[in-house]
Protein backbone atom coordinates (compact mmCIF):
# COMPACT_ATOMS: atom_id res chain seq x y z
CA UNK A 1 0.00 0.00 0.00
CA UNK A 2 1.30 3.07 -0.73
CA UNK A 3 1.71 5.89 2.00
CA UNK A 4 -1.36 8.11 2.75
CA UNK A 5 -0.85 11.73 2.21
CA UNK A 6 -1.46 13.53 5.22
CA UNK A 7 -1.87 17.58 6.00
CA UNK A 8 -2.59 19.18 9.38
CA UNK A 9 -3.65 22.98 9.12
CA UNK A 10 -3.64 25.68 11.80
CA UNK A 11 -6.14 28.46 11.56
CA UNK A 12 -7.54 30.25 14.16
CA UNK A 13 -6.79 28.16 17.18
CA UNK A 14 -3.77 27.95 19.99
CA UNK A 15 -1.59 25.37 18.27
CA UNK A 16 -2.67 23.08 21.44
CA UNK A 17 -4.70 20.70 19.03
CA UNK A 18 -1.45 20.60 16.91
CA UNK A 19 0.86 19.70 20.48
CA UNK A 20 -1.97 16.95 21.05
CA UNK A 21 -1.04 15.31 17.98
CA UNK A 22 2.81 15.50 19.16
CA UNK A 23 2.13 13.87 22.19
CA UNK A 24 1.18 10.86 20.59
CA UNK A 25 5.08 10.61 21.29
CA UNK A 26 6.69 7.43 20.05
CA UNK A 27 3.42 6.72 18.42
CA UNK A 28 3.78 8.78 15.79
CA UNK A 29 6.89 6.66 13.92
CA UNK A 30 3.93 4.20 13.46
CA UNK A 31 1.98 6.54 12.18
CA UNK A 32 4.41 7.70 9.78
CA UNK A 33 4.99 4.09 8.67
CA UNK A 34 1.59 4.71 6.85
CA UNK A 35 1.39 8.54 5.76
CA UNK A 36 3.40 11.40 4.30
CA UNK A 37 3.00 14.44 6.25
CA UNK A 38 2.96 17.12 3.08
CA UNK A 39 2.36 19.75 4.77
CA UNK A 40 1.83 21.11 8.27
CA UNK A 41 3.22 24.09 10.85
CA UNK A 42 5.43 21.32 11.69
CA UNK A 43 7.23 20.41 8.07
CA UNK A 44 8.54 23.29 5.27
CA UNK A 45 5.88 23.39 2.71
CA UNK A 46 4.58 26.52 1.74
CA UNK A 47 1.72 25.93 -0.49
CA UNK A 48 -0.97 23.41 0.35
CA UNK A 49 -0.61 20.46 -2.10
CA UNK A 50 -2.97 19.87 -5.20
CA UNK A 51 -4.10 16.54 -3.64
CA UNK A 52 -3.93 15.03 0.06
CA UNK A 53 -5.70 12.26 1.41
CA UNK A 54 -6.76 13.61 5.24
CA UNK A 55 -6.20 16.97 6.30
CA UNK A 56 -6.50 17.64 9.60
CA UNK A 57 -7.83 20.67 10.66
CA UNK A 58 -7.28 23.19 13.68
CA UNK A 59 -8.88 26.38 14.70
CA UNK A 60 -12.17 28.34 13.62
CA UNK A 61 -12.46 30.52 10.61
CA UNK A 62 -12.03 33.67 11.90
CA UNK A 63 -10.50 35.95 9.21
CA UNK A 64 -10.68 36.23 5.56
CA UNK A 65 -7.84 34.28 4.86
CA UNK A 66 -9.18 31.60 6.92
CA UNK A 67 -12.10 31.27 4.70
CA UNK A 68 -9.80 31.48 1.72
CA UNK A 69 -7.67 28.35 3.04
CA UNK A 70 -10.62 26.34 4.02
CA UNK A 71 -11.90 26.85 0.62
CA UNK A 72 -8.52 25.36 -0.76
CA UNK A 73 -8.23 22.92 1.39
CA UNK A 74 -11.14 21.45 0.79
CA UNK A 75 -10.64 21.36 -2.81
CA UNK A 76 -7.68 19.40 -2.28
CA UNK A 77 -8.78 17.08 0.60
CA UNK A 78 -10.22 13.74 -0.04
CA UNK A 79 -11.36 13.56 3.93
CA UNK A 80 -11.12 16.72 5.58
CA UNK A 81 -11.50 16.06 9.36
CA UNK A 82 -12.12 19.12 12.06
CA UNK A 83 -10.32 19.16 14.86
CA UNK A 84 -10.73 20.49 18.22
CA UNK A 85 -13.62 22.69 19.47
CA UNK A 86 -12.27 25.60 17.74
CA UNK A 87 -12.96 24.24 14.16
CA UNK A 88 -16.09 22.06 15.15
CA UNK A 89 -17.81 25.52 17.78
CA UNK A 90 -16.22 28.33 17.41
CA UNK A 91 -14.41 27.34 20.56
CA UNK A 92 -12.39 30.23 22.48
CA UNK A 93 -12.02 32.48 19.25
CA UNK A 94 -15.59 32.57 19.01
CA UNK A 95 -16.09 33.76 22.47
CA UNK A 96 -15.74 37.41 20.91
CA UNK A 97 -19.17 37.32 18.51
CA UNK A 98 -21.32 38.44 21.39
CA UNK A 99 -18.85 41.37 21.79
CA UNK A 100 -18.89 42.33 18.27
CA UNK A 101 -15.40 42.81 15.69
CA UNK A 102 -15.71 46.45 16.27
CA UNK A 103 -15.12 46.32 20.45
CA UNK A 104 -12.42 44.11 20.21
CA UNK A 105 -10.56 45.48 17.46
CA UNK A 106 -10.82 49.01 19.46
CA UNK A 107 -9.80 47.08 22.84
CA UNK A 108 -6.73 45.82 21.55
CA UNK A 109 -5.57 48.93 18.84
CA UNK A 110 -6.85 51.64 20.91
CA UNK A 111 -7.61 51.00 24.16
CA UNK A 112 -4.46 49.61 25.09
CA UNK A 113 -2.32 50.84 22.78
CA UNK A 114 0.22 53.61 23.93
CA UNK A 115 2.10 54.32 20.67
CA UNK A 116 0.63 54.32 16.73
CA UNK A 117 -2.80 53.19 17.57
CA UNK A 118 -4.59 51.55 14.33
CA UNK A 119 -5.66 48.63 12.85
CA UNK A 120 -3.36 46.64 10.86
CA UNK A 121 -4.50 46.51 7.19
CA UNK A 122 -1.00 45.26 6.05
CA UNK A 123 0.10 41.37 6.24
CA UNK A 124 -2.12 40.49 9.30
CA UNK A 125 -5.74 39.66 7.71
CA UNK A 126 -8.96 41.16 8.04
CA UNK A 127 -11.54 39.83 10.60
CA UNK A 128 -14.88 38.34 9.68
CA UNK A 129 -17.76 39.82 11.18
CA UNK A 130 -17.73 36.72 13.15
CA UNK A 131 -15.77 33.68 13.96
CA UNK A 132 -17.71 30.25 12.66
CA UNK A 133 -16.76 26.43 12.72
CA UNK A 134 -15.08 25.54 9.56
CA UNK A 135 -18.57 23.37 8.37
CA UNK A 136 -20.49 26.56 8.39
CA UNK A 137 -18.13 27.05 5.26
CA UNK A 138 -17.44 23.93 3.59
CA UNK A 139 -18.40 20.30 4.31
CA UNK A 140 -16.57 18.28 7.23
CA UNK A 141 -15.92 14.51 6.97
CA UNK A 142 -14.97 13.84 10.71
CA UNK A 143 -15.26 16.05 13.69
CA UNK A 144 -13.27 15.26 16.51
CA UNK A 145 -13.79 17.35 19.31
CA UNK A 146 -11.99 18.31 22.47
CA UNK A 147 -9.80 20.85 23.68
CA UNK A 148 -7.70 19.32 22.63
CA UNK A 149 -8.42 15.82 21.91
CA UNK A 150 -6.20 14.12 24.13
CA UNK A 151 -3.59 12.15 21.87
CA UNK A 152 -4.95 8.76 22.30
CA UNK A 153 -7.95 10.19 20.57
CA UNK A 154 -5.90 10.94 17.72
CA UNK A 155 -4.40 7.50 17.96
CA UNK A 156 -7.65 5.49 17.81
CA UNK A 157 -9.00 7.73 15.55
CA UNK A 158 -6.31 8.15 12.87
CA UNK A 159 -5.66 4.53 12.69
CA UNK A 160 -9.43 4.43 12.52
CA UNK A 161 -9.50 6.05 9.47
CA UNK A 162 -6.18 5.14 8.04
CA UNK A 163 -6.71 1.54 7.79
CA UNK A 164 -10.75 2.03 7.50
CA UNK A 165 -11.60 0.15 10.95
CA UNK A 166 -15.21 1.37 13.01
CA UNK A 167 -15.14 4.03 14.94
CA UNK A 168 -16.95 5.78 17.51
CA UNK A 169 -16.16 8.95 18.14
CA UNK A 170 -18.66 10.21 21.23
CA UNK A 171 -16.97 6.69 22.83
CA UNK A 172 -13.62 8.67 22.90
CA UNK A 173 -14.27 12.72 23.30
CA UNK A 174 -16.65 15.24 23.59
CA UNK A 175 -17.11 18.82 23.79
CA UNK A 176 -14.39 20.64 26.24
CA UNK A 177 -13.21 17.34 26.57
CA UNK B 1 -63.88 0.38 44.87
CA UNK B 2 -61.16 -2.49 44.80
CA UNK B 3 -56.95 -1.86 44.65
CA UNK B 4 -57.04 -3.32 41.29
CA UNK B 5 -58.98 -0.34 39.41
CA UNK B 6 -55.77 1.81 40.11
CA UNK B 7 -53.39 -0.52 38.16
CA UNK B 8 -52.42 0.21 34.11
CA UNK B 9 -51.11 -2.86 32.46
CA UNK B 10 -48.85 -1.26 29.39
CA UNK B 11 -45.90 -1.82 27.32
CA UNK B 12 -42.66 -0.19 27.05
CA UNK B 13 -40.49 -1.10 24.13
CA UNK B 14 -42.04 -4.58 23.77
CA UNK B 15 -41.63 -5.26 27.98
CA UNK B 16 -44.99 -5.83 29.65
CA UNK B 17 -45.27 -3.41 32.59
CA UNK B 18 -47.50 -2.11 35.38
CA UNK B 19 -48.38 0.72 36.72
CA UNK B 20 -50.53 2.79 39.15
CA UNK B 21 -53.35 5.16 37.76
CA UNK B 22 -51.88 8.67 37.16
CA UNK B 23 -48.10 7.67 36.84
CA UNK B 24 -46.13 9.23 34.56
CA UNK B 25 -44.49 7.24 31.47
CA UNK B 26 -41.23 8.59 32.78
CA UNK B 27 -41.45 7.34 36.88
CA UNK B 28 -42.87 3.84 35.13
CA UNK B 29 -39.98 3.52 33.02
CA UNK B 30 -37.57 4.53 35.71
CA UNK B 31 -39.31 1.85 37.80
CA UNK B 32 -38.35 -0.87 35.43
CA UNK B 33 -35.20 0.14 34.43
CA UNK B 34 -35.77 1.66 31.24
CA UNK B 35 -33.56 4.42 30.57
CA UNK B 36 -35.29 7.66 28.84
CA UNK B 37 -33.11 10.75 28.37
CA UNK B 38 -34.13 13.89 30.64
CA UNK B 39 -32.88 17.09 31.46
CA UNK B 40 -35.52 19.18 32.89
CA UNK B 41 -36.15 16.43 34.88
CA UNK B 42 -35.38 15.96 38.83
CA UNK B 43 -36.62 13.43 41.24
CA UNK B 44 -37.99 15.45 43.80
CA UNK B 45 -39.34 18.33 41.67
CA UNK B 46 -42.51 18.81 39.78
CA UNK B 47 -42.23 18.14 36.11
CA UNK B 48 -42.53 21.23 33.53
CA UNK B 49 -42.25 19.16 30.00
CA UNK B 50 -39.69 22.09 29.34
CA UNK B 51 -36.58 20.54 27.79
CA UNK B 52 -38.77 17.97 25.89
CA UNK B 53 -35.42 14.73 25.81
CA UNK B 54 -37.95 12.66 27.26
CA UNK B 55 -39.86 12.99 24.40
CA UNK B 56 -41.51 8.75 23.16
CA UNK B 57 -43.51 7.60 20.67
CA UNK B 58 -47.27 6.03 21.69
CA UNK B 59 -48.32 3.67 18.97
CA UNK B 60 -51.60 5.01 17.66
CA UNK B 61 -50.57 8.53 17.21
CA UNK B 62 -48.26 10.76 15.29
CA UNK B 63 -47.24 13.24 17.87
CA UNK B 64 -44.27 12.75 20.15
CA UNK B 65 -45.39 12.81 24.03
CA UNK B 66 -42.98 14.09 26.63
CA UNK B 67 -42.51 11.24 29.16
CA UNK B 68 -42.30 13.09 32.45
CA UNK B 69 -45.59 14.71 31.75
CA UNK B 70 -47.32 12.19 29.81
CA UNK B 71 -50.10 9.67 31.87
CA UNK B 72 -50.01 5.90 31.48
CA UNK B 73 -53.08 4.48 30.26
CA UNK B 74 -54.35 0.70 29.74
CA UNK B 75 -52.78 -0.69 26.99
CA UNK B 76 -50.54 2.07 26.36
CA UNK B 77 -47.42 0.62 23.60
CA UNK B 78 -44.77 3.29 23.92
CA UNK B 79 -41.28 2.83 21.69
CA UNK B 80 -38.38 5.39 23.81
CA UNK B 81 -35.51 5.02 21.85
CA UNK B 82 -36.52 4.40 18.08
CA UNK B 83 -34.01 6.28 15.28
CA UNK B 84 -37.22 9.09 15.07
CA UNK B 85 -36.91 9.95 18.35
CA UNK B 86 -32.93 9.86 18.81
CA UNK B 87 -32.96 12.37 15.64
CA UNK B 88 -35.48 14.66 17.26
CA UNK B 89 -33.20 14.62 20.67
CA UNK B 90 -29.87 15.71 18.65
CA UNK B 91 -31.70 18.26 17.20
CA UNK B 92 -32.98 19.23 20.41
CA UNK B 93 -29.64 19.12 21.95
CA UNK B 94 -28.07 21.27 19.11
CA UNK B 95 -30.35 23.87 19.39
CA UNK B 96 -29.86 23.97 22.75
CA UNK B 97 -26.15 24.58 21.80
CA UNK B 98 -26.82 27.20 18.89
CA UNK B 99 -29.19 29.06 21.57
CA UNK B 100 -26.77 30.46 23.86
CA UNK B 101 -22.74 30.54 24.43
CA UNK B 102 -21.92 27.34 25.33
CA UNK B 103 -18.34 26.87 25.25
CA UNK B 104 -17.09 23.82 27.13
CA UNK B 105 -13.60 24.39 27.59
CA UNK B 106 -13.75 27.65 29.39
CA UNK B 107 -16.68 26.60 31.50
CA UNK B 108 -16.75 25.61 35.36
CA UNK B 109 -19.31 22.66 34.30
CA UNK B 110 -16.59 21.21 32.09
CA UNK B 111 -16.43 17.27 33.04
CA UNK B 112 -19.48 17.68 35.27
CA UNK B 113 -22.34 19.03 32.94
CA UNK B 114 -25.42 17.15 32.08
CA UNK B 115 -26.23 19.10 28.66
CA UNK B 116 -22.30 18.11 27.86
CA UNK B 117 -22.69 14.62 28.67
CA UNK B 118 -25.92 14.15 27.56
CA UNK B 119 -24.59 15.31 23.97
CA UNK B 120 -21.85 12.93 24.26
CA UNK B 121 -24.29 9.92 25.12
CA UNK B 122 -26.52 11.05 22.24
CA UNK B 123 -23.98 10.66 19.98
CA UNK B 124 -23.62 14.86 18.84
CA UNK B 125 -20.25 15.29 17.54
CA UNK B 126 -21.07 18.86 15.69
CA UNK B 127 -24.05 21.86 15.77
CA UNK B 128 -25.59 21.74 11.92
CA UNK B 129 -27.34 25.11 13.09
CA UNK B 130 -25.69 28.67 13.28
CA UNK B 131 -24.97 29.75 16.58
CA UNK B 132 -26.79 32.83 17.61
CA UNK B 133 -24.06 34.45 19.46
CA UNK B 134 -26.41 36.65 22.08
CA UNK B 135 -25.41 39.06 24.29
CA UNK B 136 -25.81 37.67 27.63
CA UNK B 137 -25.00 38.67 31.27
CA UNK B 138 -23.47 37.48 34.20
CA UNK B 139 -24.52 38.20 37.18
CA UNK B 140 -22.02 38.01 40.36
CA UNK B 141 -23.52 40.78 42.76
CA UNK B 142 -24.56 37.73 44.98
CA UNK B 143 -21.80 37.30 47.82
CA UNK B 144 -21.13 33.26 47.28
CA UNK B 145 -22.70 32.45 43.92
CA UNK B 146 -22.72 33.03 40.21
CA UNK B 147 -25.24 32.90 37.84
CA UNK B 148 -24.02 32.96 34.43
CA UNK B 149 -26.98 33.66 31.41
CA UNK B 150 -24.84 32.12 28.94
CA UNK B 151 -25.11 28.43 30.34
CA UNK B 152 -28.31 28.36 30.63
CA UNK B 153 -30.40 26.04 29.09
CA UNK B 154 -34.25 27.08 30.77
CA UNK B 155 -34.69 23.83 32.21
CA UNK B 156 -36.47 25.92 35.59
CA UNK B 157 -34.65 23.18 38.07
CA UNK B 158 -33.83 26.35 39.76
CA UNK B 159 -37.19 27.74 39.72
CA UNK B 160 -38.96 24.50 41.04
CA UNK B 161 -36.69 23.87 43.88
CA UNK B 162 -36.46 27.18 45.00
CA UNK B 163 -40.02 27.31 44.91
CA UNK B 164 -41.16 24.05 45.81
CA UNK B 165 -38.60 22.42 48.56
CA UNK B 166 -36.77 26.00 50.08
CA UNK B 167 -40.26 27.87 49.81
CA UNK B 168 -38.35 30.57 49.29
CA UNK B 169 -39.38 31.45 45.40
CA UNK B 170 -36.73 33.57 44.34
CA UNK B 171 -36.32 32.11 40.80
CA UNK B 172 -38.90 32.84 37.81
CA UNK B 173 -38.40 33.28 34.38
CA UNK B 174 -39.07 36.55 32.24
CA UNK B 175 -39.65 37.35 28.73
CA UNK B 176 -40.76 34.94 26.18
CA UNK B 177 -38.86 32.11 24.01
CA UNK B 178 -35.66 32.35 23.17
CA UNK B 179 -34.97 35.82 24.53
CA UNK B 180 -36.38 34.64 27.87
CA UNK B 181 -34.25 34.15 31.50
CA UNK B 182 -34.42 33.10 34.93
CA UNK B 183 -34.31 36.11 37.17
CA UNK B 184 -34.03 36.48 40.95
CA UNK B 185 -37.18 38.53 42.52
CA UNK B 186 -38.33 41.16 40.27
CA UNK B 187 -35.46 41.23 38.20
CA UNK B 188 -33.47 42.12 40.71
CA UNK B 189 -29.72 41.36 41.58
CA UNK B 190 -29.39 38.34 42.70
CA UNK B 191 -26.92 39.14 45.87
CA UNK B 192 -30.22 42.10 46.76
CA UNK B 193 -32.76 39.26 46.33
CA UNK B 194 -34.74 37.80 49.10
CA UNK B 195 -32.43 34.84 48.20
CA UNK B 196 -31.77 32.66 51.86
CA UNK B 197 -28.25 31.29 50.37
CA UNK B 198 -29.53 27.63 50.89
CA UNK B 199 -27.42 27.12 47.75
CA UNK B 200 -30.33 24.41 46.57
CA UNK B 201 -30.68 25.95 42.63
CA UNK B 202 -26.90 25.93 42.42
CA UNK B 203 -26.76 22.26 42.99
CA UNK B 204 -29.44 21.03 40.82
CA UNK B 205 -28.46 23.17 38.00
CA UNK B 206 -27.29 20.96 34.85
CA UNK B 207 -25.01 22.93 33.57
CA UNK B 208 -22.59 25.62 34.10
CA UNK B 209 -25.39 28.77 34.75
CA UNK B 210 -25.05 28.65 38.58
CA UNK B 211 -21.97 28.23 40.34
CA UNK B 212 -20.44 28.60 43.80
CA UNK B 213 -18.11 30.80 43.62
CA UNK B 214 -15.58 29.55 46.10
CA UNK B 215 -15.33 26.86 43.04
CA UNK B 216 -14.44 29.06 40.31
CA UNK B 217 -11.91 27.67 37.66
CA UNK B 218 -12.02 24.32 39.77
CA UNK B 219 -14.20 21.32 39.16
CA UNK B 220 -17.11 22.15 40.25
CA UNK B 221 -19.73 19.05 40.58
CA UNK B 222 -23.27 18.97 41.81
CA UNK B 223 -24.97 17.25 44.11
CA UNK B 224 -28.54 16.95 42.94
CA UNK B 225 -29.04 13.69 45.04
CA UNK B 226 -29.17 15.37 48.23
CA UNK B 227 -33.09 16.38 46.82
CA UNK B 228 -35.12 13.30 46.97
CA UNK B 229 -32.80 12.48 50.65
CA UNK B 230 -34.24 15.72 51.89
CA UNK B 231 -37.65 14.78 50.56
CA UNK B 232 -37.41 11.46 52.42
CA UNK B 233 -36.14 13.16 55.47
CA UNK B 234 -39.34 15.51 55.85
CA UNK B 235 -41.61 12.37 54.54
CA UNK B 236 -39.95 10.47 57.46
CA UNK B 237 -40.70 13.46 60.66
S1 LIG C 1 -9.64 23.29 20.44
FE1 LIG C 1 -8.60 23.99 22.27
S2 LIG C 1 -6.52 23.17 22.06
FE2 LIG C 1 -7.48 23.08 20.03
S3 LIG C 1 -6.92 24.99 19.05
FE3 LIG C 1 -8.87 25.36 20.04
S4 LIG C 1 -8.35 26.22 22.05
FE4 LIG C 1 -6.50 25.26 21.23
S1 LIG D 1 -22.82 24.44 30.63
FE1 LIG D 1 -22.21 22.44 29.89
S2 LIG D 1 -22.65 22.50 27.73
FE2 LIG D 1 -22.61 24.58 28.46
S3 LIG D 1 -20.53 25.25 28.18
FE3 LIG D 1 -20.67 24.48 30.22
S4 LIG D 1 -19.98 22.37 30.03
FE4 LIG D 1 -20.53 23.03 28.00
S1 LIG E 1 -30.05 28.55 35.75
FE1 LIG E 1 -29.61 26.35 35.63
S2 LIG E 1 -31.29 25.38 36.76
FE2 LIG E 1 -31.93 27.47 36.28
S3 LIG E 1 -33.06 27.31 34.38
FE3 LIG E 1 -30.95 27.81 33.84
S4 LIG E 1 -29.97 25.84 33.49
FE4 LIG E 1 -31.86 25.42 34.58
S1 LIG F 1 -37.47 15.69 31.09
FE1 LIG F 1 -39.39 15.64 30.12
S2 LIG F 1 -39.43 17.49 29.05
FE2 LIG F 1 -37.55 17.62 30.11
Amino acid sequence: MSKLKLATVWLDGCSGCHMSFLDMDERLLELAELVDVVYSPIVDAKDFPDSVDIALVEGAVASVDDEKKIKKIRAHSKMLIAIGDCAITGNVPAMRNPIGREAILDRAYFENATIQAQIPCVVVPELLKVVRPIHEFVKVDVYLPGCPPSADTFHTALTALITGEPLDIPALTRFGA
Amino acid sequence: MSESVGVKTLQIDGQEVSARSGQTILEVALENEIYIPTLCHLDGLSDVGACRLCVVEVKGNNKLFPACVTTVFEGMEVSTNTERLRKHRCNILELLFAERNHVCSVCVSNGHCELQTMAQNQGLTHVRLPYRNPELTVDASHERFTVDHNRCILCTRCVRVCAEVEGAHVWDVMGRGINSIVITDLHEDWGKSSCTRCGKCVQVCPTGALFDKAKIGSDHPKYPDFLPYLNQMREAQ
